[in-house]
């Protein structure tokens, strides 16, 4: 089973030089980490921002240079600032490449659930619609079961849709996957020492095994 | 050059009724109308519907507002970090409308560009589009969504001259060029008043026509919701 780091670490690898991408709140913002040093990528803040750079040291801490998660960061040589207007136009028109975020359920067909659950207070669904239903590529970094065991690999969502058909692949704590549309959820790796069997009885969608499905590797 | 400038933030919201309709600047606490609020707060105008994309924290921002049960509806993408909010809006005293944000942003957008209708994916298939307009453009849906304007826009700025052009400094810019062009009236505060002159016109963000009334404000506490340092 991987931990949130195995799961940013195993994301990282997904990632191409001289991609535009954008990293969501959580376990996402932690992939810039591991991005190798020889790829050259932009990161996008929905708040207005090309080039996100480290988190601040403490004498470099800006109050006018906040991600989309509200942390304090610095900006890359090179980077542009723009308004929400003009963030969100350019994930509209899909120039941004890569859109990775989080998710509570997602079904065989691609949707994915991500912004409320019933009974709870609704904090808003932020910029998760507009990602989710314009972005060229979606992966998805998620928890394959609840802590109660329940599969969030699913026929269909419970939890209130935040998008339709739009997830492509999904790293959980035990398996890369890609949405294969008409298929189902394809296995591609397994996280180290899961098998094919655990990740069978985890998944409640239809799962494509072909052959052999090798175990991933981390750095 | 017409000089929009006010004195201060009392001048600029002194005619804000009860009931008005509100555009506020501001990506969490960033780039927030702090002068503005406090002016609001203290005049005490109730009722207000506050189109903002976030509701501020407990103890700044619109949560100062919200405290004093002066807003009676949010319009917002995302309302997270509010105790208080949370139990307005669970014992009915608030009314909440949330938009996906970049839809947010257009419909502010297209306000002030009069533009009354677009047509967008974000929402298709959820509880955003219900009761909404769609229509097939190339193979793929999109939901109908309709212009914002306000009665007042409150925004803020970094630098701004005396006929209301305007510089935004880093992400605080977010919101505030498009809640700047959909107001009936637009009230600027800026860190910095300068005379008509003194800015390039090459970088300006928001022109002044946008810009009704202009002031300097005082004692920006520009606070930090997640301080983040690296190691």
């Amino acid at each position: 089973m991987l931990d949130k780091i195995g799961i940013a670490k195993r994301i990282a690898q997904e990632v191409r030089d001289g991609m535009y991408i954008n990293l969501g709140i959580g376990i996402p913002t932690l992939v810039a980490n591991y991005i190798p040093k020889n790829i050259n990528v932009v990161l996008q803040s929905e708040n207005g921002l090309l080039g996100i750079g480290p988190f601040p040291k403490d004498d470099q801490v800006d109050a006018d240079l906040i991600n989309a998660g509200k942390q304090t960061i610095t900006m890359m040589p090179g980077s542009a600032l723009f308004s929400s207007a003009e963030s969100f136009g350019m994930i509209r028109s899909g120039k941004v490449d890569l859109t990775i975020l989080g998710a509570m359920e997602v079904s065989e067909n691609g949707d994915i659930a991500n912004w409320k659950v019933p009974g709870k207070m609704v904090k808003g669904m932020g910029g998760a619609m507009d990602l989710v239903a314009s972005a060229k590529h979606i992966i998805v970094a998620m928890q394959h079961c609840s802590k109660e065991g329940a599969s969030k690999l699913l026929k269909n969502c419970s939890l209130p849709i935040t998008g339709l058909r739009c997830v492509k692949r999904i790293v959980s704590d035990m398996a890369v996957l890609d949405v294969v549309p008409g298929v189902g959820f394809k296995l591609l790796e397994r996280a180290p020492g899961v098998s094919t069997e655990e990740i069978k009885n985890a998944t409640e969608g239809k799962l494509l095994i072909d052959g052999n499905i090798p175990e991933m590797t981390l750095n | 050059m017409i000089n929009k400038r006010v004195l201060n933030a009392d001048e600029a919201v002194r005619d804000i009724p009860d009931h008005a309709t509100l555009m506020l600047g501001g990506f969490g606490l960033c780039g927030i109308p702090e002068n503005c609020i406090a002016a609001l707060l203290k005049k005490g105008v109730k009722g207000l519907t506050c189109i903002s994309n976030n509701a501020g924290v407990d103890d700044f921002g619109i949560g100062l507002l919200l405290k004093t049960r002066q807003v009676k509806k949010m319009i917002s993408s995302y309302v997270g970090e509010n105790a208080e909010f949370e139990r307005q809006l669970l014992s009915g005293e608030l009314e909440v409308e949330l938009i996906p944000q970049g839809t947010l942003a257009e419909r502010v957008r297209t306000g002030g560009a009069g533009i009354p209708a677009f047509f967008t994916p974000a929402g298709v298939g959820t509880e955003v589009a219900v009761g909404k307009e769609t229509r097939e453009f190339d193979g793929k849906t999109y939901l109908m969504e309709s212009w914002l304007r306000s009665d007042f826009s409150l925004v803020k700025a970094w630098k701004g001259d005396t006929s209301g052009n305007l510089i935004y400094r880093g992400t605080a810019r977010n919101f505030n060029p498009m809640m700047a062009t959909a107001g009936k009236i637009t009230i600027a505060e800026v860190e910095e008043l300068v005379p008509v002159g003194s800015l390039d016109p090459n970088e300006i963000h928001t022109p002044g026509i946008y810009v009704h009334r202009i002031f300097q404000g005082v004692g920006y506490e520009k606070r930090i919701e997640q301080r983040t340092i690296s190691k």
